[in-house]
């Protein structure tokens, strides 16, 4: 029998923003333990919430970013639950009035358009951390808040996926997507961006869902593929062998590529929603999002098309270059001073990219920046240099922040295009290779590339091509 | 004893030595509490550190604030700082706050002197001040006679004469039905008047810290130091607040005033009955329209109102679990750390309502308590603010009964619960209310009389208060 998925995603992406999404405490991550802490967000009693307006308007871009609806009128609940790195006993979420309902995330895979709708998206708090120290001769658990507070933006997806590869090239989207707006860094390992995966099995042509498991604790966009992959053989061996999917949470292991169950008596949840009464309704006006409308950049999948229908980019082409936001800013900053667009894609792709790979400062801390490598590539696109100089100015820039026009000059590195300088060489070139000028006054005229080879090597490429080209024709044509 | 207005003007003019004042009412705090057990905690030292900033500040000719010199008394349910905060529950055991309520930072900035954190029912949950982990408080008019709940300690402080204000928070009545018991001026302001920041919540959505105070005037005076917007509370109010003690003297002329008949009904006691007619006669005497008005789904509100403020305590106080502060028990696994934690925590009033709360939130009965709830509490919201449509204010009695015997309803909690019945509805609906003494009955127990107004109109009600007070004298 052939089974397909049915795999549905709650990704959970860390907003940007400088403070907890209830407090002014500060997000940054790494902060000595419990130092990121106040009343509120460590839930003193009578501490009260007071709603950060910068996560509402991160929510709203990515609302309107995935063509959902924003909800005018969202109300805040609370989840609650006892859990000892929950200090309130409860956690602020968005339960049956979310601030974003539908929309969709769309990627290409192999070439095909598809696209994944959204159930919703919902702004919560995160939890705290709840440390269990090894190695100990007492039994104790340590709580780090920090985290209690950090602003999490929930994305739910409808559960339309069908395979590990599509939940791949989802998550990836979605993650180009938040990267773009700048409103999550993106960080699986950090946590800024986590998942957990929804998954059942049924045979093909099956309209009714099977039992589903839960999938948590999956902290790369690989670890999630391997992990559906994992879980959905697992469940077509129980189904094949006549036995039923037990509905379980379970939680996969990176060290080992396996899924393991958890705590199955504790997943029983009541939560007892209620809506927050300390939190009034948020109230969204079409002026507001209007305003968010306008600060909304182009999207990673708009950009990639745009680069490949005006441009004439190839798709893989436009699929590197939209790989982060800082990428494809630098490449179009690139082309405003050189508009061959194929050029400065290669460009980027092979000599910034292998030099930008592993630096710490990322592409928008590399050492030439953009307005300069344009000028740099506008010389070799124009002729004034040979892509060989310029790929040694390119060595040069790294180290020399001038811009590229002085280090031509001062190098000596500026093209020889004066037919009384070059003659001379010209001449001696003829004089050097007496049979080959016979060969080519015999006919064979593709000798002609090999004195040009000649005069570039003799000038260390910097000869103008044009100017030796018509110089060596004219005196090769001359009789002696 | 001189009313706050006087005390003030006394420390002010120098006729009056700030210093000695405070020596001997710290002293008398002691004997009061004696008798009443109506202090939790008397913060002395802090008392004698804002009076020697007080002293300097009246040689020194900088302004003064409204309420300087005058010693206040706040429930036990609002933070202070570096003080012990208990809500009269065990589960708080050694929890000092690192902040204030936003309502003390306004004291101090006007000027006032805390000397003590009143007794009260446990997490404000009660009608008597019985469910105090710390003892029950009596009512200086009879001490074998509850002084009301849940603000009762600061109710029988001011009614002691110990202090012309308290604080208190008023959920379902909590200010009013002491203040009714013990004889003096409560108020429940408009939700969002009054910033909730640091007031440990029992039902966010209804609770409100309000004045008690000896005479009207003090309590508008209380009033306008404590209202208005806090960025720190998102349901405080944006809008600014008239001035109640400008107007205090206003009167009642042309004022519409309504008495909705479903308050007159079986229960209420006849000399209670007489008494709010009575005052509806001086309110027309003194130039008022008096009408009756219909309130149908009064009868509801009780079940609604507890329904809702259990669910949101059952929600409020889980915080309360042992790992962070307050009492942890000792437990070999997590599960039984919380259960043991708030076993031994928590006193027997709470834990009902926690179970009520939990059950009406859980998923199966949701619809059936919750959220019916909800309806009826946005129709009787409706009703309300309709009647006060047609009229200006409603007059009601605060209480069904005078002050009961200790220990008169421990055993039956519905009884209880029904002492509430008056005063329920204004929590319900948001609604301003007031209490104010309007005689006393066969046994000297005072009566008091409510009144109920729109959304932020205040100043009429301390108007209309005023009115009684004056012809109840
Ligand atoms: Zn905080």
């Amino acid at each position: 029998m052939n089974f397909e998925a049915v795999i549905g995603l709650e990704v959970h992406a860390q907003l940007l923003t400088k403070s907890k999404i209830f407090c002014g405490c500060s997000t940054t991550f790494g902060q000595r333990p419990n130092s990121a802490a106040c009343p509120v967000c460590l839930g003193l009693p009578g501490a009260l919430p007071v709603l950060n307006r910068e996560a509402v308007n991160m929510a709203v871009k990515m609302i309107l970013a995935v063509d959902g609806s924003v909800g005018m009128t969202s109300v805040f609940a609370r989840k609650n639950y006892f859990y000892p790195d929950l200090p309130k006993g409860y956690q602020i979420s968005q339960f049956d009035r979310p601030i974003g309902i539908g929309g969709r995330i769309a990627f290409e895979d192999n070439g095909v358009r598809k696209q994944i709708r959204l159930t919703r998206i919902h702004l919560e708090e995160d939890a705290g951390k709840s440390l269990h120290p090894e190695g100990h001769s007492e039994d104790f658990t340590r709580i780090d808040v920090n985290r209690c507070g950090v602003p999490l933006m929930e994305i739910v997806s409808e559960p339309e996926i069908r395979s590990p590869r599509e939940a791949y090239l989802y998550l990836h989207a979605l993650k180009q997507i938040v990267e773009h707006l700048g409103i999550c860094d993106g960080n699986m390992e950090e946590g800024s961006l986590r998942c957990d995966a929804n998954v059942s099995i049924r045979p093909v042509g099956e309209t009714k869902l099977g039992t589903k498991t839960e999938v948590k604790n999956l902290n790369s966009i690989r670890g999630v593929e391997k992990a559906l992959r994992y879980e959905i053989d697992r469940q077509i061996a129980i189904v094949s062998s006549g036995d039923r999917v037990e509905q379980q949470t379970l939680l996969y292991s990176d060290a080992d590529g396996r899924c393991y169950p958890m705590r199955s008596k504790e997943e029983s949840h009541d939560y007892r929603y209620l809506p927050d009464p300390d939190l009034v309704p948020l109230q969204l006006t079409p002026n507001w999002i209007a305003t968010v409308q306008r600060e909304l950049p182009e999207l990673p999948l708009n950009r990639q098309d745009r680069y490949v229908h005006d441009l004439a980019l190839p798709r893989y082409d436009a699929e590197v270059l939209t790989s982060s936001p800082g990428l494809a800013l630098y490449f179009e900053e690139t082309l405003a001073a050189c508009p061959d667009a194929k050029l400065v894609a290669n460009w980027i792709m092979t000599e910034v990219l292998a030099r930008v790979k592993g630096n710490a400062a990322g592409i928008a801390g590399f050492a030439v920046e953009p307005a300069r490598l344009g000028r740099l590539l506008e010389m070799i696109r124009s002729k004034a240099i040979t892509g060989k100089i310029g790929k040694e100015l390119f060595e040069c820039m790294l180290a020399d922040a001038r811009p590229v026009e002085a280090i031509v000059a001062e190098k000596g590195l500026a093209p020889i295009a004066d037919s009384s300088d070059l003659g001379g060489l010209i001449d001696k070139v003829i004089a050097d290779h007496p049979k080959e000028v016979a060969r080519y006054r015999a006919g064979q005229t593709k000798l002609l590339a090999f004195f040009v080879g000649q005069v570039m090597r003799a000038t260390g490429g910097r000869a103008d091509p044009a100017v030796t080209n018509e110089l060596l024709r004219s005196k090769l044509a001359q009789s002696e | 004893m001189a009313t706050a207005l006087q005390l003030r003007q006394q420390f002010l003019d120098g006729e009056r030595n700030l210093g000695e004042y405070y020596h001997e009412l710290l002293n008398r705090c002691e004997d009061v509490n004696h008798r009443l057990n109506c202090l939790n905690v008397v913060t002395s030292e802090l008392a004698e550190a804002t009076v020697a900033q007080l002293h300097s500040k009246l040689t020194s000719g900088r302004p003064k604030g409204k309420l300087f010199g005058l010693p206040i008394i706040v429930k036990d349910n609002i933070c202070l700082k570096d003080h012990p905060t208990t809500c009269a529950s065990r589960i708080l055991n050694g929890f000092v706050p690192p902040y204030n309520a936003t309502v003390i930072d306004r004291l101090l900035a006007d000027d006032a002197v805390i000397i003590a954190k009143a007794n009260m029912d446990e997490f404000a949950m009660g009608s008597s001040n019985e469910n105090s982990a710390l003892g029950l408080a009596r009512n200086p008019r009879d001490l074998e006679r509850a002084p009301g709940g849940s603000s009762g300690g600061s109710a029988a402080a001011v009614a002691a004469g110990l202090v012309p204000l308290a604080l208190g928070s008023d959920t379902g009545g909590s200010v009013r039905q002491p203040a009714a018991f013990c004889g003096v001026v409560g108020l429940k302001p408009t939700y969002g008047a009054v910033s909730r920041y640091g007031l440990v919540a029992f039902a966010s959505s209804l609770d409100q810290i309000g004045p008690l105070a000896a005479d009207v005037h003090s309590a508008a005076l209380l009033f306008d130091v404590i209202a208005g917007h806090d960025s720190r509370d998102s349901t405080s109010a944006q809008q600014s607040l008239a001035g109640a003690e400008e107007n205090l003297k206003a009167g009642v002329r042309g004022l519409k005033i309504g008495l909705p008949r479903e308050y007159f009904a079986a229960g209420l006691d006849a000399e209670i009955a007489a008494a709010i007619t009575r005052v509806a006669d001086w309110l027309k005497r003194e130039g008022a329209e008096i009408r009756e008005v219909a309130l149908p789904h009064t009868k509801y509100a009780v079940a609604a109102y507890y329904v809702v403020a259990d669910a949101e305590a059952s929600s409020n106080l889980a915080r309360y679990d042992g790992v962070r502060y307050g009492q942890r028990a000792a437990a070999h696994d997590l599960l039984s750390m919380y259960t043991e934690t708030r076993h031994a925590g928590f006193g027997a009033e709470v834990k009902r309502r926690i179970m009520l709360g939990t059950y009406v939130l859980s998923s199966g009965y949701y619809d059936a308590y919750y959220a019916k709830a909800m309806k009826v509490r946005r129709v009787i919201m409706q009703e309300m603010l309709e009647a006060l449509n047609a009229v200006d204010l409603l007059l009601t009695p605060t209480t069904p009964t005078t002050a009961f015997k200790l220990g008169e309803k421990t055993e039956d909690p519905l009884a209880m619960y029904l002492s509430d019945i008056y005063t329920v509805s204004a929590n319900l609906a948001g609604l301003p209310a007031i209490s104010v003494p309007c005689g006393v009955d066969a046994a000297k127990l005072p009566i008091g009389a409510q009144l109920i107004g729109r959304p932020f109109d205040e100043p009429t009600l301390f108007r209309a208060a005023a009115v009684i007070e004056a012809s109840s004298r």
